[in-house]
């Protein structure tokens, strides 16, 4: 497969799902006098499925998919993954301490960089940071369950 | 002519009052440190500090935020000369004949003319955007929602010609942005679409985690764990001085570049990369010794230096003017005067002088401001270039999370961040740009709301956007567009944006 065949191939499913979801959801598509909710997404899913397949039509001579570096992709998933953490515990632990966690995780456990410089770093930036925005650029940040 | 210069001195009171100096100087250094970092551009640089101008007045906000703009054009030209790494993707052309300066010993004479350059460009360009913008909203006082959708898709058609790949695959990314734009609750019927049920989503997806995913987060998930970074060439301060021969062939590029960046930048797309590429191509062609160029050629860093910053001052036009962004860069900028009650659009320069001349002079004031900090403290600069990568992305990755957090205090825009960023991602590494994603979020509930309208006024005819003058000749414009990649498509050739194609991806020469 090559990147363009996956990537219209892709594209094409996505507005297929939209067409779906606007089925499902009951939304009017209303008159040609007076569209309804489901009347533009629907012409734009209809554009989008007709690129798709162009694209993938298209696609023959597109580099393969393996052939694309993918070198980088043990660091990508423990990024989304400080993401993710960051978005479940943010409200809960509060921005500093969650913030510290998140920089010392991807420091540690991703960047091998040693513990004592990793402490002083995640808890500088995250404190730093806490005051630039929370105290001086009166930004309300969270401070969770346990007041950081 | 008159009028205006008052309206300009009223402008330099605002500009010149305290607080505005002082918020047009922290825009200035951050957009130089936005520019100078590679991987952090000026969108995610306005998307992260946009929560930050929340407790401001409208035009220190906007005063501020266009500061980062141009700063990180100023910025961006140090890391591509020092390092051969451009730090925003406006200076890739600059790597070229910059870098090829720096290891002929010229580093502190190619920063000097790429300062200058800006600075004339800058401050040159402003002049444009003041005679143009006034008329231009004078003129967009007779649209009616017909003429607002044929702009609109006259943009998204802008855009997807200007796009360095293929013109069906920016639609489709275009196509695919305005879907996203459509989650959340229909302004006119109050259904709600396609939020699986997420209450949180009912205002539709926000422009900022949707930017700072787009292209921060991705930048951040392509680049970390890469080897060690280039060495850094570090210029002397005696050097700082071009020499009479170099001023001299500086010249006429600027004035180039200046005049070039300036009618690029009014058009949708990523206006000031292309007015870059534009620029450095019209100089090899005009220069009397091309085979100079890769090899150190001044005009080849004075030319795109320049139009890059006068495409910033283009962008503004249509923004100021119309209230219509051009591009992801002005639309959070929009965004940002919206928060404060202020609308945009052609009423905008009427019923906010202040806020519309205060900014233009407040850009005179910033060129200057980033003159003196682009040439002693460069020194300065460069020294953030030396940490260390794996403690920069974990610093960048947690002021994207506050950005965007901070924007409406929801996790929900930070899931939105981390998935549009995961799909940024995916998109670079298919080849597929993700500018006109952006726009599509942007554009799609205007779009949407001026087409039912139209639709509405004429009984159903979709005859009312070729009948009336303005959207038929906004429509053709568009039309026409589509036939030019239609023509270069059928000709197989290689026209000017797969260039830039090859030049995004350093294949340039």
């Amino acid at each position: 497969m090559t990147t363009d065949r996956v990537a219209g191939i892709g594209l094409a499913l996505f507005a297929l799902i939209i067409l779906e979801e606007s089925w499902r959801l009951r939304l009017p598509l209303g008159t040609m006098a007076m569209p309804g909710p489901a009347y533009l997404p629907a012409l734009l899913a209809g554009a989008l499925v007709v690129s798709g397949v162009l694209i993938a039509v298209q696609g023959a001579r597109a580099p393969r998919l393996g052939a694309v570096g993918w070198s980088e992709w043990r660091h990508a998933v423990a990024i989304l993954a400080v993401c993710a953490f960051i978005a479940l515990a943010l409200e809960r632990l509060g921005y500093r301490l969650t913030m510290s966690l998140a920089c010392a995780f991807l420091l540690v456990g991703v960047e091998r960089k040693s513990l004592v410089a990793t402490l002083i770093f995640a808890v500088s930036i995250a404190v730093g940071t806490h005051y630039l925005f929370d105290t001086l650029l009166r930004v309300q940040l969270p401070r969770g369950a346990f007041g950081f | 002519m008159l009028e205006t210069l008052g309206n300009l001195g009223a402008g330099f009171s605002v500009a010149l009052s305290p607080p505005i100096l002082f918020y047009a100087f922290v825009g200035c250094v951050i957009g130089t440190l936005v520019g100078v970092l590679p991987g952090v551009g000026p969108l995610a640089g306005i998307s992260l500090l946009l929560p930050a101008t929340f407790g401001l007045d409208a035009t220190r906000a906007i005063v501020m935020l266009a500061g980062i703009y141009y700063g990180a054009m100023y910025g961006g030209s140090t890391t591509s000369i020092l390092m051969r790494i451009p730090g925003e993707a406006a200076s890739v052309m600059t790597c070229i004949d910059g870098y090829a300066m720096a290891r002929k010993g010229r580093a502190g004479a190619a920063l000097a003319i790429a300062a200058v350059g800006s600075y004339v460009a800058g401050t040159v360009s402003i002049v444009g955007l003041m005679a143009l913008a006034p008329p231009l909203a004078t003129f967009a006082l007779r649209f009616g929602p017909p003429e607002y959708t044929a702009l609109y898709v006259l943009g998204l058609l802008v855009l997807a010609y200007m796009s360095s790949g293929s013109m069906v695959k920016s639609l489709a990314m275009a196509a695919l942005g305005l879907l996203l734009g459509m989650v959340g609750i229909d302004q006119m019927t109050g259904y709600f679409r396609y939020a699986y049920g997420v209450v949180e989503l009912g205002d539709g997806l926000g422009v900022v985690p949707v930017a700072v995913g787009l292209f921060g987060v991705a930048e951040i998930l392509a680049s970390a764990g890469q080897a060690a970074p280039p060495e850094v060439i570090k210029p002397r301060m005696r050097e700082l001085l071009p020499t009479r021969r170099e001023w001299r062939e500086s010249g006429w590029p600027i004035a180039r570049g200046t005049v070039l960046g300036f009618l690029i930048g009014i058009l949708p797309g990523s206006a000031h990369i292309i007015a870059s590429f534009v620029s450095y191509a019209v100089e090899k062609r005009w220069s009397r010794h091309p085979e100079q160029f890769g090899h150190g050629a001044v005009a080849g860093v004075a030319g795109p230096e320049s139009a890059n910053n006068s495409a910033t001052s283009g962008a503004m036009v249509p923004m100021l003017a119309l209230g219509v962004p051009s591009g992801p860069i002005p639309a959070v900028m929009l965004a940002a005067i919206m928060v404060h009650g202020v609308a945009p659009g052609p009423l905008l320069i009427q019923q906010q002088p202040q806020l519309f001349w205060g900014f233009i002079a407040s850009m005179y004031v910033g060129n200057v401001m980033l003159l003196i900090l682009n040439l002693p403290l460069v020194g300065l600069f460069v020294n953030i270039l030396r940490v260390p990568y794996p403690y920069l992305y974990p610093a960048i990755l947690i002021f994207a999370t506050l950005g965007v957090y901070a924007v409406n205090n929801s996790v929900v825009d930070v899931w939105i961040m981390l998935v549009t960023g995961l799909l940024g991602w995916l998109l670079r590494k298919l080849d597929f740009e993700t500018a006109p994603v952006v726009l599509g979020v942007v554009l799609a509930p205007l779009l949407e709301l001026s087409l039912r309208q139209s639709l509405a006024m004429s009984d159903g005819h979709y005859g009312i956007f070729v009948q009336r003058p303005i959207a038929g000749t906004l429509l053709a414009a568009g039309a026409a567009l589509v036939l030019l990649n239609l023509y270069s498509v059928v000709r197989r050739g290689r026209d000017w944006r797969a260039k830039l194609a090859l030049a995004e991806k350093g294949e340039a020469q």
